[in-house]
């Protein structure tokens, strides 16, 4: 892992130290809110429904033991004993007062943590893959050149008044689990001709209110020009972007208005300056970076017990089958730790979940924890003969749930319950869809299909790239759920289309099932999933389940 | 005839705990919509939300709610208020905490 260096070290100090005097200076009158209100948001701090909010980056959603033990006494100490991890690898802290914050972030200082630039119209917190550095499909660890973008974009003299905020994803698979497709840039490492690596990158991508898939900007850019190349595309932007309009202000409207060569044809003139300015230095640096992601020591030990296991456990068996994945190491595997027990809120861990988490990691995950941004958390390193073991902790805990990628794996955003600018709520919403779904007794029947809840249009929730997408809104003073189908998250990122009007709160849950149920039945088989076969059969039979069939009294109700 | 006005409350977050607060008859704050100061003059309540508004060391986002005035105090119009009155759905955090009976 990366480690900070001490110009890191002094420069988040410095940070800290100032905002330690700038929260004085609001508690003692010197400052409005007006004057501070941009200072907390540089460092995280929102002021939400309930209580202030303090959102801490977890870089490329890469902890270890240390690190997840600290966010555990946080959240104990200055907080409510949990912390809630975000579709942004993100960790909020959702109760803090004001005057503990600079406390908080003096203690995620100690470990090499802080919130700096999980806010506000800057370059947010760089996010990749979670299974970085240990898939067995991937072409390279996307998280080197994440930490670099950190680097870069951390206080960036150039980019210090941006239109607004601005998002980077990573990946090193061609399977894309970073979301690419939906941020301001998204980073695909890809093959190269001449056998190293290169940068697909793609631009103008995003959700929200006027949700866009990203588009080609460049096929196979060299790992040399990356820098200076992403500098052309955040100052071309810088320059472009719709200062008049907020809703208008993000690239990918910009990317819309001039149309994906003009844009081209604009960086490539930048590039051609910002290229000279860059001496190589940052391939050096890069090169440092590397050497601190080098790979554990594998070991190579037998796998009999991990068999004999699954032979003889069915409970274990079924864990294994949908909370693994494919580890690039022989005898290693991926571990997924479900953060969505039947009922809970997705995301949330208890400060007693953090440090069993930092425990498993370190005695058996060659101490490195992962947050993911569908809200789970990720052990990359486990030796299969380790697993029986690893999971019996696990379930004893909470953390045990057979449900990765499936029905009640849902994402949600905090909505409601807790954001200021949600329009509904989220959480309840999935918790009851996932207790529905575990009464039925059919997830493992129907198989992979992953449902996101977001609470407004701000879409944190990911609704449109969900197979079920659902977003809440406020008509006319109800909460009500609109839902959309056919959303793919993946390499080939497609945008839901909507089934047609909302669904009030009361109705969203059997609306759901309804949409499950037209599925199993129409599936060709169990290996067709949910979004193959709302590919081949399209809309109609969804919307005649949900919108025609027998209670239409409900239906006329809900619309 | 001009519109009927309809009653509100000054509110806001409070700037140390972060937690939502509502403006009395005698200027105070109280963490309880039901103790808040029901305002059903236009003008009276534009003057009360100038004057929560000059005290930034105690409140932050002053400003005014619908509200419905019942037996027990005011009630919230907007569900969004009534969220703000109660907390968190998914644990007895916030406010329920400080209730008799609440579950924890």
């Amino acid at each position: 892992m990366y480690r900070y260096t001490d110009f890191d070290a002094g420069f988040v100090a410095e940070r800290n130290r100032q905002f330690r005097a700038q929260v004085a200076r609001r508690i003692d009158g010197s400052l409005t809110e007006d004057e501070f209100k941009p200072l907390r948001l540089m460092n995280g701090l929102y002021l939400q429904l309930h209580a202030y909010m303090l959102r801490v980056a977890i870089p490329y959603g890469t902890l270890d033991s240390r690190q997840m033990r600290q966010l555990a006494q946080i959240a104990e100490r200055w907080d409510k004993g949990y912390g809630h991890f975000t579709t942004r690898q993100n960790i909020q802290f959702n109760w803090p007062v004001l005057g503990d914050v600079p406390d908080i972030l003096d203690a995620l200082a100690e470990v090499e943590m802080h919130a700096i630039q999980t806010s506000g119209n800057t370059i947010r917190n760089v996010t990749a893959d979670h299974f970085a550095g240990a898939a067995a499909d991937e072409v390279a660890d996307p998280r080197p050149v994440a930490e670099l973008i950190r680097q870069w974009s951390t206080d960036h003299p150039e980019f210090q008044f941006l239109p607004r905020k601005f998002k980077i994803a990573v990946t090193g698979s061609p399977a894309d689990r970073a979301v690419t497709a939906a941020h301001d840039i998204g980073l695909r490492i890809v093959r190269a001709a001449d056998g190293g690596i290169a940068y697909q990158v793609l631009v103008g991508g995003g959700l929200g209110r006027t949700p866009m898939i990203g588009k080609v900007l460049h096929d196979a850019l060299p790992e040399a020009d990356l820098l200076p190349y992403l500098e052309a595309i955040v100052s071309v932007w810088n320059l472009l972007g719709r200062r008049d309009n907020k809703y208008k202000a993000r690239i990918k409207i910009t990317v819309h208005e001039h149309g994906i060569d003009e844009i081209r044809r604009l960086v490539e003139a930048r590039f051609a300056e910002t290229r000279a300015a860059f001496s190589g230095i940052d391939q050096v640096m890069l090169a440092g970076i590397r050497a601190a992601f080098a790979p554990p020591a594998f070991r190579d030990a037998p796998v009999d017990a991990y068999h004999a296991a699954r032979d003889a456990d069915p409970v274990f068996r079924a864990w294994t089958d949908s909370n693994l994945a494919a580890h690039r190491a022989e005898g290693y595997a991926i571990v997924q730790v479900s953060l969505k027990a039947h009922g809970a809120t997705p995301g949330d861990a208890s400060a007693l979940q953090m440090r069993v988490l930092a425990d498993v990691a370190e005695r058996y995950g060659h101490d490195e924890l992962r947050i993911s941004h569908e809200q789970n958390v990720v052990l990359p390193h486990v030796h299969l003969s380790d697993l029986p073991a690893l999971h019996a902790i696990l379930r004893a805990h909470g953390l045990g749930t057979a449900n990765i990628g499936k029905v009640s794996d849902i994402i949600a955003c905090p909505g409601m319950d807790y954001c200021a600018l949600a329009t509904a709520r989220s959480i309840p919403v999935a918790q009851e869809i996932a207790l529905r779904f575990d009464a039925l007794k059919i997830e493992h029947q129907v198989g992979d299909l992953k449902i996101k809840i977001s609470g407004c249009i701000n879409a944190c929730g990911h609704h449109h790239v969900g197979h079920i997408g659902i977003l809440g809104l406020d008509r006319a003073g109800v909460e009500n759920y609109q839902i959309t189908l056919g959303g793919d998250q993946g390499p080939d990122a497609a945008l839901g289309q909507r089934t047609g009007p909302g669904f009030s709160a009361d109705e969203i849950v059997p609306a759901v099932e309804r949409i499950v149920e037209t599925y199993l039945a129409e599936r060709a088989g169990a290996e067709e999933d949910f979004l193959a076969t709302f590919r081949r059969i399209g809309m109609a039979p969804f919307k005649a389940a949900l919108y025609d069939a027998p209670d239409k009294e409900a239906r006329a109700d809900a619309a | 005839m001009p519109r009927a006005f309809t009653p509100k409350v000054v509110t806001g977050n409070a700037l140390l705990e972060g937690d939502v607060i509502y403006l009395t008859e005698t200027g105070d704050w109280t963490r309880d919509l039901a103790e808040a100061e029901v305002l059903s003059d236009e003008a009276d309540a534009q003057l009360r939300l100038l004057d929560a508004q000059s005290r930034p060391g105690e409140i932050v986002g002053a400003y005014l709610a619908d509200v419905t005035p019942g037996p027990r105090g005011p009630e919230p119009a907007h569900f969004r208020e009534a969220f703000r009155r109660k907390g968190p759905s998914n644990y007895a955090h916030g406010k329920q905490e400080h209730r008799p009976g609440a579950e924890l």
